[in-house]
């Protein structure tokens, strides 16, 4: 399953820790940040829950990058 | 400006009139540490604050935690005005370059400004605005002049020119009566429409091509993740570097050479160095470039569907055509008329009305060949003979109008053509009266094409045909290809461009054009597809990589011109900054750059190289 967030980020090296951080984080099978847009598109592993696979990518998020936000 | 840059700038003008007053007072030891503390702090205490969470979250080498320690560095080495000048260019340079993305973010957009905002529905003698998105199939909306049409459908009521500029970059207005198709994104000029719509919201044309549009630059080009890999590297290793530099000299010099080790002069080098190594300049220029490059693309009509796309666009070297409804108009015309000695016009005249109960194509082409209207009165007994062709009185008249095997039915002698396409042989009372030359005619801009996209560095132009190989012969020798194959079945297509892949070398892209008609699996085998005249056809939108909204074969070369400026771009800015910075190093490294030279190595590039990457935005003259 795909699904598209809206984020808000800074920079544009940033965003591209955001995307290593999604990508990383367990249930997500591939993530893409588009710094233009301000939008992450995150493909999940079947069987998970976006909702709180979600939440831990927005925590790791936070951890790579403080001052960033995705609106779930 | 938002809410956060505002905020930004009032700390850098109260942060920058504290450091130009400080600079003036007679002022030295604790009491100037103590001053220029508070232009410091109100400047940099947000990169602090995000140093020291770096650092706990164990991201350690981010631009926050190399801005605090070279600033801190700089001040513990009571270079007091250099460590605050530091941090106020450093968020100088940070500001900008967020005012600028946003910038042209916004640019960007307003390019793209397709989306309706609502659509109007009749209700009880009254207009309504909806959400488009709650419209369904069949209802009937309503477009005033100005007023974008929202959702895709067929004209009801009402006659208009259409703006389609916003769609196809084409800006010579289009005509529209009742019956015709009409789609979404046009703005309605003239007259008051009513349409009944065949589609939803989101299957119209606008949401499908906002969608592309929007996603495009999610698909990442190679130099893009070059970059990012490179940004994951450099950083590191330029601060292992400083730390090096700042302790190796010293020990040596100490140790070896028994000299002073000059630990301030090395320190200061080092912090230099870690004020260059901020990767920022490029990692936000170059997928800026390739942004700004799709949007500007689009805005003139060429939507290209990713990064990566664009990047092989610009190293095309190989491109192969389908002809029909590609290089052709798709539409049979009459070329010619041989062999009379009765007047042109009076044959098409006699052959037209022949032909006027016939539903074939090629009394259509007739009937616009002729051009006036037809008064099918003057026709009786009319007789279609299948796959020969019709026999009619006109005026009384009897005539014969079809292929040499009708001509032959009714014992007439027909002149055989020499010219490609179809003949209609026209006997008339028996007698042979000469034939009309029906083909496909190439479009206007063709030729022009081809011989643009020759001029443009391409090796070679092909032409695919499933068309006989005397047509495909003399549409090619009259358009300037490069090569032909002819009487090809559509899987003989994939065939051909797989062969030609096979051939060319890796760095040489080949690019298929096609109209999106039964030419899918080609689009998609090939390095890069390239539909055109897809307004309205899903199939094509889905299976090429570069879609043309509109049918001119110019735009092949347009689309190749813009990615090739936004590669050069991209090469620019990647060279530029990666080069001023490796220089920079070398200088800051043997002492000649100061920390001033160090600002502009990451600031002042982050500037020039954001504003080159916005050059990409401007595609209307190539």
């Amino acid at each position: 399953m795909k699904k598209s967030y809206k984020i808000e980020v800074d920079c544009a090296n940033c965003a591209n820790k955001m995307e290593e951080a999604a990508k990383n984080t367990a249930g997500v099978k591939d993530a893409t940040v588009n710094f233009m847009m301000l939008k992450m598109n995150v493909e999940f592993e079947e069987g998970q829950d976006p909702k709180s696979v979600m939440k831990e990518v927005l925590k790791n998020c936070k951890k790579v990058e403080d001052d960033c936000e995705i609106y779930l | 400006m938002n809410k956060k840059q505002k905020k930004m700038l009032t700390r850098i003008i109260i942060a920058f009139a504290l450091i130009v007053v400080l600079s003036l007072l007679p002022i030295d030891g604790y009491l100037e540490f103590a001053l220029y503390m508070i232009p410091y702090l109100v400047i940099g205490y947000d990169i602090l604050k995000k140093a020291f969470k770096g650092i706990r979250n164990k991201q350690v080498f981010d631009e926050n935690f190399l801005m605090a320690v070279a600033t801190i560095g700089a001040i513990l080495l009571r270079d007091y005005k250099e460590g605050t000048a530091v941090m106020l260019f450093y968020q100088i340079g940070e500001l900008f370059q967020s005012y600028a993305v946003g910038k042209s973010r916004r640019n960007i957009s307003e390019l793209m400004d397709i989306r309706p905002d609502y659509a109007n529905i009749e209700k009880d003698g009254k207009l309504e605005k909806v959400d488009p998105d709650e419209v369904e199939i069949g209802s009937v909306i309503v477009v005033q002049p100005g007023e974008k049409v929202p959702i895709d459908g067929v004209i009801l009521e009402g006659t208009t020119t259409l703006n389609t500029s916003a769609l196809t970059g084409e800006s010579l207005p289009r005509n529209a009566k009742p019956g015709d198709e009409i789609i979404s994104g046009c703005i309605n000029m003239t007259g008051v429409l009513k349409i009944r719509t065949t589609r939803e919201f989101g299957e119209s044309t606008v949401s499908k091509i906002l969608e592309l549009v929007e996603n495009s630059s999610s698909r990442k080009s190679r130099s893009e993740n070059f970059i990012s890999r490179f940004a994951r590297y450099y950083t590191p290793a330029v601060c292992y570097g400083a730390l090096a530099l700042a302790v190796l000299p010293p020990l040596v010099s100490m140790g070896i050479l028994h000299a002073a080790p000059q630990w301030g002069q090395w320190i200061y080098r080092a912090l230099t160095f870690l004020v260059i190594s901020c990767p920022c300049a490029l990692v936000i220029s170059i997928p800026l470039s390739f942004f700004a490059g799709i949007g500007g693309a689009s805005n003139a009509g060429v939507l290209v569907k990713g990064s990566n796309y664009l990047e092989t666009l610009a190293q095309t070297k190989y491109v192969v055509f389908d002809k029909t409804g590609t290089l052709t108009k798709g539409v049979f015309e009459v070329v010619g008329v041989h062999h009379n000695k009765m007047e042109e016009q009076k044959i098409l005249e006699y052959a037209a009305l022949a032909e006027s109960f016939s539903t074939h194509p090629i009394s259509r082409s007739l009937k616009n060949a002729y051009g006036k209207e037809i008064d099918q009165n003057r026709v009786s007994d009319v007789e279609e003979i299948s796959g020969n062709g019709v026999m009619a009185k006109v005026d009384g008249v009897s005539v014969a109008v079809g292929n040499a095997r009708l001509m032959e039915r009714i014992y007439v002698k027909p002149i055989e053509c020499h010219s490609a396409g179809t003949v209609i042989h026209v006997a008339i009372d028996g007698v042979y009266e000469g034939h009309i030359l029906i083909s496909d005619v190439p479009k206007p801009t063709s030729r022009e094409a081809i011989a643009k996209l020759k001029k443009n560095g391409i090796k070679e132009t092909v032409m695919l045909t499933g068309d006989i190989d005397r047509v495909a012969q003399q549409v090619a020798s009259e358009l300037g290809v490069d090569r032909v194959y002819s009487e090809l079945l559509p899987a003989d297509k994939v065939t051909k461009v797989e062969e030609l892949l096979a051939k060319k070398s890796e760095k040489e892209k080949l690019a298929f054009v096609g109209d999106g008609i039964n030419d899918a699996p080609v689009l998609s085998r090939a390095d890069i597809g390239i539909a055109m005249g897809a307004l309205g056809s899903d199939a094509a939108i889905e299976a090429a990589d570069v879609v043309l909204m509109d049918d001119d074969p110019m735009k092949i070369v347009k689309a190749i011109r813009i990615a090739r400026k936004c590669m050069r771009i991209v090469y620019e800015n990647i060279y530029f900054a990666i080069g001023i910075k490796v220089i920079c190093l070398i200088l800051g490294a043997v002492g000649i750059a100061n920390m001033w030279v160090a600002i502009f190595a990451d600031v002042g590039v982050m500037v020039l190289a954001v504003l080159n990457a916005i050059r990409t935005l401007f595609v209307k003259k190539l």
